[in-house]
């Protein structure tokens, strides 16, 4: 099943065009790469996809939602992660639970039985009245992931999720995105780190606002006779013009 | 002469403590990088070098100059690129380098030849704002800003986060070519892959360096066979290699896992045989195994555990 697909999907500023005529689709439970340089055009496609930017042109649905007329029910079907924005520095981590939750409609209840088995699981049950600001980076962005998919949304975005955390806790990272994709959640990533492309069902790559090349890794290694995908990464973007 | 000299920095903001005694030198003409995570104190470290904080132990020179008694002196003779983009936005790319060239008593005319090689690719968008510019050109800009006076020593807060791989590469080029100008640099990363492009490293992890060396001397002290697996089901290949006895470390890098065994004694194709054997009971027909030299990654986290353990 198709949990996004767009048809022409266009975002112009003026003269310029950042996304330009990007027709795709993403199939549910899927962890889908969405890469490209700085500038490609990959945050604005990612607004219009969330519901926070209106497209130019063009057609795409996402869990089965109209992006121009059903953009209440998109937002309620998501979740979102950025490594800029995630959570409350200044409330506690159950406040952060509690808020992101409420926010997304789910009853005192649920919530108070889901925060415990969450903060269980992250072995956080004693961080639980502590502020979010004085937990280890690798701590929050766990925690943010959790937050981000704690309403059990159809989609996660995830902007650049793994940036400047260390090595080890990129890699525990990347074992909860396995996880949330093998209980259905489809995740939908941007990375600037190329072995991460790698862990993707499916990766595209964009350059000056257009889709280049979407495929396996494994398909896109073989297409442009690269070792990994890095060298896939470098041959395509090379080719960008604009910056 | 070393260029920058700490000794034992060590620095708190309230109840945090950011630094815990790093000590490193940096000699002229060398290209020096702080490899870590954030908030593991790369930061700190610069702007105590720069004179913008005060340690509150240990010592540090730059160029010879005391950073506690020399500091005016200092700040004369050295670049500095914040991580944060720290430009006038609402002043245009020229408006910008002419600011920086006065603020240091000179003039982008007579320090050109310095910064052309960088500012010609920004220099069509001379008028733009650079609150307009892309990330790549403001970084481009904030390189030359941090160059236009002639500093002996450059310091480069994390120059290259959230950067495209592409991107990333020309601006490690630009760098080199610099070293090799004869500008001593200091930079930092959260970009293992950015080692090996340096001189010497460091790499630090919760206010303390865990090693200083050559990326080549780091990548030797990692003394276990390492071996790369690569099979179909990459996700439940790596939990079942986690779970042979054997095995100490099981990570995914990229297309294929990186194994470490706990008896270090073991040859890689003994290794490769017990884990060739456990994944084959369990299921795992074909499966690819070889032995590899570690990268840099491979060595933080392995000198990450062992300091964890220690």
């Amino acid at each position: 099943m198709e949990i996004i697909r767009t048809e022409g999907l266009t975002k112009r500023f003026r003269d310029f065009t950042a996304v330009d005529h990007i027709s795709f689709s993403v199939k549910k439970g899927e962890i889908f790469g969405f890469l490209g340089a700085n500038g490609a055009g990959k945050t604005t496609a990612m607004k219009m996809l969330c519901g926070l930017s209106r497209p130019t042109e063009g057609k795409a649905t996402v869990a089965g939602y109209d992006i121009y007329s059903e953009v209440r029910e998109i937002k309620r079907n998501i979740g979102y992660m950025s490594q800029r924005f995630s959570l409350y520095e200044d409330l506690k981590v159950w406040e952060n639970i509690r808020l992101f939750a409420g926010i997304y409609g789910m009853d005192d209840k649920t919530i108070a039985e889901k925060t415990d088995i969450l903060l269980e699981k992250l072995e956080l049950q004693e961080q639980r009245g502590r502020l979010v600001r004085a937990l280890p980076l690798g701590w929050k962005q766990r925690l943010a992931f959790s937050v981000a998919i704690f309403h059990n949304p159809k989609i996660v975005f995830l902007d650049e999720p793994t940036g400047g955390v260390d090595p080890a806790t990129r890699r525990g990272f990347w074992e909860m995105i396995y996880d949330a994709s093998e209980k259905g959640i489809t995740v939908f990533v941007t990375t600037h780190y190329m072995d991460e492309a790698e862990y993707c069902d499916r990766v595209s790559i964009m350059v000056d606002g257009k889709i280049e090349a979407l495929d396996t890794p494994a398909r896109l290694k073989e297409l442009y006779h690269a070792r990994n995908m890095d060298e896939v990464f470098h041959k395509l973007a090379r080719r960008a013009t604009r910056e | 002469m070393n260029y920058v000299e700490a000794d034992s920095l060590c620095k708190s903001y309230g109840r945090n403590t950011a630094l815990r005694g790093v000590s490193f030198d940096v000699a002229e003409g060398e290209l020096f990088g702080i490899i870590g995570p954030d908030g593991a104190g790369k930061t700190s470290i610069f702007r105590i070098l720069t004179t913008l904080i005060l340690p509150d132990s240990g010592s540090g020179k730059v160029l010879g100059l005391d950073i506690i008694g020399d500091y005016r002196e200092i700040r004369r003779h050295i670049g500095y690129m914040p991580g944060r983009f720290s430009l006038y936005q609402d002043l245009s790319v020229e408006e910008n380098l002419r600011f920086f060239a006065t603020l240091f008593g000179t003039t982008i005319e007579e320090n050109y030849h310095l910064v052309k090689d960088i500012y010609r690719y920004i220099e069509p968008f001379a008028d733009r704002k650079a609150g307009a510019l892309s990330g790549g050109m403001k970084q481009k800009l904030a390189l030359c800003c941090a160059l236009i006076h002639k500093p002996e020593v450059l310091f480069l807060d994390e120059p290259t986060t959230g950067v495209d791989p592409v991107s990333r590469k020309e601006f490690w080029n630009m760098l080199k070519r610099l070293r090799d100008s004869g500008l001593s640099i200091i930079v930092s990363t959260p970009y293992m892959d950015e080692a090996t492009l340096c001189d010497r490293i460091a790499l630090i992890k919760n206010g303390k360096f865990m090693d200083t060396d050559t990326p080549q001397g780091i990548i030797g002290k990692f003394d276990f066979p390492l071996l790369a697996v690569n099979g179909p089901g990459m996700p439940a290949l790596l939990r079942a290699t986690r779970e042979i006895p054997q095995v100490l470390s099981c990570y995914a890098f990229g297309n294929e896992h990186h194994v470490t065994m706990k008896d270090k004694g073991l040859s890689p194709d003994a290794a490769a045989l017990i884990i060739r054997t456990a994944l084959y009971a369990k299921g795992y027909g074909e499966v690819s195994i070889k032995a590899i030299e570690p990268n840099i990654e491979d060595c933080f986290m392995y000198f990450d555990t062992m300091e964890e353990k220690a």
